[in-house]
């Protein structure tokens, strides 16, 4: 058996492949969800219900998908240049550190002024973090997987002594949380006395903007160059380094939106508990969305839906909802597949 | 006791009728060869012509779509190298299979042995080593790395590996292509002796000089098709070369033209990259003129090429665009000097296999006015620009959105002759620009040089093929060691004395080290 490298890519493969492998990823964990002694017929049904059956069901679904659009595109955007910042989750808690630190009494300005200077300086947080491995990789040659990997873990202890030291909010009765961001620095909700908030909207603008820059910039022909091939890049004349240093600009700066956007948005606060693996999703969210800004949309809402559902699911059903993890996972694997095999095909011999 | 005289005797190999196709390429169409004991075939043909797929269905890479295969009458097992080394077939490829870092013995005796066994004869190998060596004048150290081996003697030891498992019948795949004119007679004369103790060898080349030095016959392969299979005394080269392409060859030359100002220059120029080194290094690109470079590959040609195209900055000595010395050299500043750099692989270095055509051709100008503004590209110009360069340097393409890596190496080639030519550079560097090409793409960047050079630019031409270097060059230099020679013109050299330089004649390193 080999792989031989198709010539041509015909449309109905590219939109039959992904299918065929959803539909694959359901079969397969209609099996599990047998095995757990459930009808999956049920489930499946609870679960869409659980994610979309509802206005309210369905807001929760896109107010979980937000913080996944941001590390989705930060993953997309560093992966197309072959940067593979894997430190999402770190990027997500330096946003969300520098939007507790600034945003609950520090600055005390309208509204209309607070927000846009949280904004940048979450990015800017998140941009630090990932310039650093960044940095070491363009100079040293450090592997930038590992480095970003433990930054994650860095991060988290980091954020977790500065909530038992300087930001743990006196009031909070001995939990590790921070004050609550000022009213001025709360995002609005999109409907009032929903959870759904502007968050939102700033994660669809920021994957349109993305969408742009990849397109249309001259930074994104850049970004791809070195990520296809580097070598060529340089003797081209297209300055490597800088391009890598300002792909994690970009990166770091997206996933710190993140933090910012479920602080002053969702949470109100900085707590330990604030992303339960936003970072790491966004991972998956990319690759399911084939490294395109739009599709990262599409796929952080499919995500964040299997999530949804399959809490609302567990509940009424009895099966656990660890059954989502299971799902993505298999989604993820048949479409990384079905991807492939869009563009080789299999020779038996 | 030649070849021919042997040829009717006694038959080893019979290919008959043989058939591949990869999706619409018929990549060998009914290919019948025989090979007689002792004798030595020349298997001739273009880049895709269907050379190396022919023989990688002999040694079961590949299997064939049709026709059979038989080694000393029996059938051979399709799709088996296994089958194949049995038989007694033994592949020395163009790209060495050696692992660098193990001693010439463990990679001779590699896989000869049963998997879980718990000695090795190594002794009795050794032993079987020496005798092959002293018997075929393949003399070698078998503790030395592989690593501290030059090319000649990797080749050597490839030989060895496929005579030490016992192989009756060698195919050798463009062996030449990295050594020395006099190193590829040594060969030659290897495989006579070869041939003499009643091995047969197929040679595949796709020069006709050393098919006419080292072969008795030769089969002719033309767009999969066997062509010609013919004794080499009775044909002329003029023949081989048209039963070859097809048509009638003729190839371009340079003629005399005056040289204009010194437009490049390096002077005693030092520069280290790993165990490679330019020693001082001095040179002079006239305008008009094209200086060749020439040498066996790894002796600091793609040191000095890294250095034009702004890669390496010399580490003393000075690098002076018409008179003035560059600092700070970069890719990006050569291009912006109106420097065309034409790098010495297509495919990692010159060009983006997954990206558009389009999109490698502004690769060096997307920041130009013409194509973008404040940081944004007008992919309309860019496209636009693409066609011209299609049209005008006749890539064959299914369009300007096509993946490059679906071109042709000669259409490869010809985009990036368009994407540094097309604004009539007056410093042009072209490393290695021809290897891998067809005979008519060849002529074709022949073409190109030539015509840059009437309208007078100054020519680096970065080459291991000699007769390309005294079809174009002005003037010739050898590089040997990291040491570059005088200019010598074209006129006043041979390819001989030429061959002698590159093997290190007239390099004086105990002069330099008295001094």
């Amino acid at each position: 058996m080999r792989l031989e490298s198709r010539s041509t890519r015909p449309l109905a493969l590219l939109v039959g492949y992904p299918l065929i492998a959803l539909l694959f990823a359901s079969l397969f964990c209609a099996m599990l969800v047998m095995l757990a002694g459930a009808s999956p017929f049920s489930v499946f049904g609870l679960m869409a219900k659980g994610a979309a059956g509802s206005q309210f069901a369905f807001l929760e679904t896109l107010t979980r998908a937000t913080p996944l659009i941001f590390t989705g595109l930060a993953a997309a955007v560093a992966f197309r240049a072959k940067l593979w910042n894997i430190g999402g989750e770190a990027q997500l808690y330096a946003g969300a550190v520098m939007t507790a630190v600034l945003g609950t009494g520090a600055l005390q300005l309208p509204t209309p002024l607070l927000l846009p200077i949280l904004i940048i300086a979450a990015m800017l947080a998140g941009a630090v973090m990932l310039s650093v491995p960044a940095f070491l990789k363009t100079r040293f040659g450090v592997d930038e997987v590992v480095t970003t990997l433990l930054f994650n873990f860095i991060m988290i202890l980091f954020v977790s002594m500065l909530l038992e030291g300087v930001l743990k909010d006196p009031a909070g009765l001995g939990w590790p949380q921070s004050k609550k961001v000022i009213s001025e620095a709360v995002l609005p909700k999109l409907i009032a006395g929903k959870r759904l908030h502007f968050g939102f909207v700033i994660a669809l603008a920021a994957a349109l903007a993305v969408w742009i820059i990849d397109r249309k910039s001259a930074l994104g022909y850049e970004m791809r160059a070195v990520g296809f091939n580097a070598k060529a890049a340089r003797f081209a004349g297209i300055p490597v380094n800088r391009v890598l240093a300002k792909t994690a600009l970009l990166s770091g700066g997206l996933a710190g939106l993140a933090g910012f956007s479920e602080v002053a948005g969702l949470k109100g606060n900085l707590t330990l508990d604030l992303s339960p693996g936003f970072g790491y999703t966004g991972i998956v969210v990319a690759m399911l969305a084939m490294l395109h800004p739009l599709g990262v949309v599409a796929a952080a809402i499919f995500v964040a839906a299997v999530f949804v559902g399959a809490d609302a699911m567990s509940r009424s059903a009895g099966v656990p909802s660890y059954i989502a993890q299971v799902m993505v996972a298999a989604s993820l694997l048949s479409m990384v597949t079905a991807m492939m095999l869009t563009r080789f095909r299999i020779r038996w011999n | 006791m030649t070849g021919e005289e042997r040829a009717g005797q006694e038959e080893v190999l019979r290919l008959s009728g043989v058939t591949k196709r990869f999706g619409a390429l018929l990549a060998n169409d009914n290919v019948s060869l025989r090979l007689a004991r002792g004798e030595i075939v020349g298997l001739l043909g273009e880049n895709g012509a269907g050379k190396t797929t022919l023989m990688n269905i002999l040694f079961g890479h590949y299997v064939a779509d049709g026709g059979s295969i038989e080694v000393n009458g029996e059938p051979l097992t399709p799709g088996s190298p296994g089958a194949a080394l049995k038989a007694g077939i033994g592949m020395v490829h163009q790209h060495f299979t050696l692992a660098d870092n193990l001693p010439v013995l463990d990679n001779i005796i590699l896989g000869t042995e049963a998997l879980f066994a718990l000695s090795s004869n190594r002794r009795g190998a050794r032993a079987r080593i020496a005798q092959l060596g002293a018997d075929f004048g393949l003399a070698i150290n078998p503790n030395a790395a592989v690593s501290s081996l030059s090319v000649g003697e990797r080749q050597r030891v490839e030989i060895l590996k496929a005579l030490y498992r016992n192989a009756r019948i060698l195919i050798l795949d463009e062996p030449t292509a990295v050594l020395t004119p006099q190193e590829s007679a040594a060969l030659f004369d290897t495989l006579k002796r070869f041939s003499q103790t009643g091995l047969s060898i197929i040679f595949i080349s796709h020069k006709l000089g050393e098919i006419m030095a080292a072969c008795s016959r030769v089969a002719i392969l033309r767009s999969g098709k066997l062509v010609a299979d013919r004794s080499v005394e009775s044909s002329t080269r003029g023949e081989l070369a048209e039963l070859m392409v097809g048509h009638k060859v003729a190839s371009a030359k340079a003629e005399p033209q005056e040289a204009g100002p010194v437009l490049l220059s390096l002077e005693n120029v030092l520069a280290r990259r790993g165990s490679l080194a330019l020693e001082d290094v001095s040179l002079d690109l006239k305008a008009g003129q094209i200086l060749g470079i020439a040498g066996v590959s790894g002796n600091g040609q793609s040191l000095l090429a890294d250095m034009v195209s702004g890669l390496l900055p010399p580490m003393s000595g000075a690098l002076k665009l018409n008179g003035a010395e560059l600092w700070h050299l970069s890719p990006a500043k050569m291009v912006a000097h109106g420097i065309a750099r034409i790098p010495e692989d297509r495919h990692t270095e010159g060009l983006i296999g997954d990206m558009s055509v389009t999109e490698n051709v502004v690769l060096e100008s997307y920041r130009s006015s013409r194509i973008s503004r404040r940081g944004f590209i007008d992919w309309a110009k860019a496209l636009r620009f693409a066609a011209d360069i299609i049209e005008s340097y006749d890539v064959k393409c299914p369009g300007p959105e096509a993946k490059v890596r679906l071109l042709s190496g000669g259409n490869m080639q010809k985009l990036i002759l368009g994407r540094v030519m097309s604004n009539a550079p007056s410093i042009v560097l072209a490393n290695q620009p021809t290897r891998g090409l067809d005979i008519g793409a060849v002529n074709y960047v022949h073409e190109r040089l030539l015509a840059a050079r009437r309208r007078g630019a100054a020519i680096l031409l970065i080459s291991e093929d000699l007769e390309e270097l005294l079809a174009l060059s002005d003037a010739v230099s050898v590089m040997f060691r990291g040491q570059l020679s005088a200019p010598v013109t074209r006129a006043v050299t041979t390819i001989a004395a030429l061959g002698l330089m590159m093997a290190g004649q007239g390099f004086g390193g105990e002069m330099r080290h008295a001094s």
